[in-house]
């Protein structure tokens, strides 16, 4: 099983290695490189069926993770869990880039119309929604969550950018949809938001990983003073701090990630999400610091990690939204609630594959 | 580049068990007034309480049963000693024994000295202090100038250890000292000993600490003799044992944990609806308590599987303390604080504690500096 695991992400790493898509092309979108990805079946990965094959839904979301080490500029993670919720809800699933749109605020709404249902409202910084072959939804409506999946190419989209030029596009939503195009959301599974935030934390967990590498090789390379700056104790410690918030950050993201079919993960997506954000800065301004003027060109690759850093923190719910989740839950059981609140919440949820 | 791995690790029901278990017990004990939950639990002597633990067999839980242990794994242990920490339970007294001279014995002691005093430990009854650090020689642990040399039957130990906690109430302190004069190797020629405290031959005075209390002393040893069964592990070897702790000594709950009495009073005087930016507040505190669990959890799984994680241990103890250390910097700032340790108040009294006591956490059990240099070597920098 953990042998199956280390050759499908090995596997991922050299193909993610090679495709070098770091920059999201000005020129529209990458067929060849996503075709790639689609060769090694990576849009389905996520999907019940491919369980059978006996990856854990842990160790498919662990894609993510390599994505943001090397900081790919396509949907991956976004399809991945997007294909997993359609197959859930019984909806066909595809080879082609879906993206998740959910903020931390709701913008849209479903009404019931006679036969059928009316989605409304604003989609905002849908990532790559552009290219989207189709946009997943969750939308509250008077019969409950529904999961919604509607074409991309229908809707109007105004382009924007986050701080690393990747895709975040705005499109005004007005539809007509039909009972099968919006299937209850799947009882038991986190929400879309969670499921953003969860492979968000995993990504920057990964782009955390990749720019302590950078920063660390490139302090034993660059000498200052007659010697490499690494043996400069400054230097050392400012690493050892990242290399903490990178552990920090990689277990927790880890421990959400195996938890998803427990019955506590909005618990611990909310610990990781929180978490991995706060690090994600502090590691960004480390490997910057280390690398002096150079991290700071657009030609050093430092900045693909980096930016993502300061834009994947925000996105999904930024640290503050998740920690007043999770500051609610700690008042609400009182100072001797705490420690049986938290002890219950880690113990129980384990993976339940 | 090594990255850090904390593989994940699910606790076994056995150990959930326990915990429940370990969680009866200590309310009862609360309910009796045997415990007040917000002293500082691992700071708190309470020979009775330890000896309760004892015949409850939480003390050395992983040891073989023959020596008086219980051979448990070092999850069940884990679970034991965070839930004594959480409810502020006064293990102090039987604390450094269990965690960690108790294991270097059974691993490195002679047979005699693993029957005379192990048992003895996994009754709560018996008590050790730690005495590695010098006047001129703190964090550069290989300048130490205690020396041992051999006499008819033993060994004769001369020299000053200091910070020595408890070892005015302790039955034995385990001393590093030079059997060998230094040479180019300086991990060399260390050994530690077994000193049988409350004798003449050892004398034990008083440090206070910046609040008055008296935890840490000065240990003068002035011919003391230590049996030639007291010696552990190989003459020489000393070195390779000290370093061989530290994965129990920093990777511990005790290592998150010493103001977590104080988050419990703060989330009490915050009442159950504070307001949006209180809640974030607290909320970020608890994303960094649950991260450290899973943190350590994972090391007890690593330790459990025979590994020697004294990197990771490093990282949990850096980012443990600094979490220990920001909760009273954060608490002082959400409630109206009038600190002070015998306020009548369990906040204001958990938080002047807390205040008061943070500076040594970043200190005792290797310097924060120090962590860094040993991660930063992990690393690939030095
Ligand atoms: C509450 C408490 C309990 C203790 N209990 C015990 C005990 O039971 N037994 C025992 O043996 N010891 C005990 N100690 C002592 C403790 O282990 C030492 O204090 C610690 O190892 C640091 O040594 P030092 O105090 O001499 O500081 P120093 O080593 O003199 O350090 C002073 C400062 O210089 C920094 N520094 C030192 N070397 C370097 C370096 N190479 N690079 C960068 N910075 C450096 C340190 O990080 C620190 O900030 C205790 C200490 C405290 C506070």
């Amino acid at each position: 099983m953990s042998e199956l695991k280390d050759i499908f992400l090995s596997t991922c790493d050299r193909l993610l290695g090679e495709l070098n898509t770091t920059d999201a092309d000005d020129h529209g979108w990458p067929r060849a490189a996503w075709q790639r990805l689609v060769e090694l079946g990576l849009p389905a990965a996520l999907t019940p069926q491919h369980g059978d094959d006996g990856l854990s839904v842990a160790d498919a979301l662990a894609v993510s993770e390599l994505c943001g080490y090397h900081t790919l500029a396509l949907p991956l993670p976004e399809t991945l869990v997007a294909n997993r919720l359609l197959a859930l809800a019984g909806l066909p699933i595809g080879d082609q880039p879906l993206t998740l749109a959910a903020t931390a605020g709701e913008t849209v709404r479903l009404d019931r119309e006679q036969d059928h249902w009316r989605l409304h409202g604003e989609l905002s910084a849908v990532p790559w929604g552009r290219h989207a072959d189709a946009v997943v939804l969750q939308v509250e409506s008077d019969q409950g969550s529904r999961l919604v999946r509607i074409a991309g190419a229908g809707l109007a989209w105004r382009a924007a950018t986050n701080l690393a030029d990747d895709p975040r596009d705005d499109a005004s939503v007005d539809l007509r949809v039909e009972d099968s195009q919006c299937p209850p959301f799947p009882a038991g599974s986190p929400s879309l938001l969670e499921w953003g935030a969860l492979i968000r934390a995993l990504q920057m967990s990964g782009a955390m990983r990749k720019t302590l590498k950078l920063a660390v090789d490139y302090a034993n390379e660059r000498v200052q003073f007659g010697r490499p700056i690494a043996r400069f104790q400054a230097i050392q410690h400012q690493l050892a701090v990242a290399a903490g918030q990178l552990a920090a950050a990689t277990a927790a993201a880890e421990d959400a990630a195996r938890r998803t079919d427990g019955r506590d993960h909005g618990f611990s997506i909310a610990v990781a999400k929180a978490r991995v954000g706060e690090a994600a800065g502090l590691v960004a301004a480390i490997g910057h610091q280390v690398h002096g003027a150079m991290g700071y060109t657009r030609e050093h690759t430092l900045h693909h990690g980096t930016r993502r850093l300061w834009s994947w923190r925000d996105e999904y719910g930024n640290e503050s939204f998740w920690q007043t989740r999770l500051g609610t839950l700690a008042a609400s059981g009182g100072g001797d609630g705490l420690w049986a609140t938290l002890t219950a919440l880690q113990d129980s949820s384990e993976e339940q594959q | 580049m090594q990255a850090f791995r904390f593989d994940p690790v699910a606790l076994p029901e056995s150990a959930r068990q326990l915990r429940r278990e370990v969680r009866d017990f200590l309310a009862e004990q609360i309910s009796k007034g045997g415990i007040t939950p917000h002293r500082n639990s691992w700071g708190s002597y309470d020979a009775d309480f330890s000896a309760l633990c004892g015949e409850r067999g939480y003390i050395g839980m992983r040891w073989p049963k023959r020596y008086g242990g219980h051979e448990k794994s070092a999850l069940e242990r884990y679970v034991v000693t965070e839930e004594m920490l959480a409810a502020g339970a006064p293990v102090g007294a039987h604390w450094v024994a269990d965690r960690q001279s108790g294991a270097n014995i059974l691993a490195h002691g002679s047979e005699q000295a693993k029957q005379e005093i192990l048992p003895e430990i996994a009754a709560g009854q018996c008590f050790f202090a730690i005495g590695m650090s010098e006047p001129n020689s703190g964090s550069d642990l290989a300048a130490a100038t205690t020396r041992a040399e051999p006499t008819e039957g033993g060994w004769l130990i001369n020299g000053t250890k200091i910070w020595t906690s408890s070892a005015h109430r302790a039955h034995y302190l385990i001393a590093l000292a030079r059997t060998a004069a230094k040479t180019e190797d300086r991990h060399a020629g260390l050994t530690q000993f077994i000193v049988k405290l409350g004798g003449d031959d050892v004398k034990v005075r008083p440090i206070y600490n910046l609040y008055g209390g008296h935890d840490f002393n000065e240990v003068v040893f002035d011919n003391t003799f230590v049996p030639a069964h007291r010696v552990i592990g190989k003459e020489g070897d000393g070195w390779r044992m000290v370093t061989g702790e530290l994965a129990f000594e920093r990777s511990g709950p005790d290592r998150f944990l010493s103001t977590f009495q104080l988050l419990r009073q703060l989330i009490d005087a915050l009442g159950e609806q504070p307001d949006r930016r209180d809640r974030a507040a607290l909320g970020r505190l608890v994303a960094h308590l649950a991260t450290l669990r899973t943190m350590s959890t994972s090391v007890a799984g690593m330790l459990e599987r025979g590994e020697s994680p004294n990197l990771e241990a490093a990282l949990v103890k850096d980012i443990g303390t600094t979490f220990e250390q920001e909760i009273p910097e954060i608490a002082r700032l959400l409630v109206e604080a009038r600190p002070g340790l015998e306020r009548g108040d369990p906040f204001n009294e958990a938080l002047a504690r807390a205040v008061l006591t943070s500076p040594s956490f970043t200190i005792r059990g290797g310097t924060r500096e120090i962590l860094r240099g040993i991660i930063a070597k992990g690393l690939g920098l030095r």
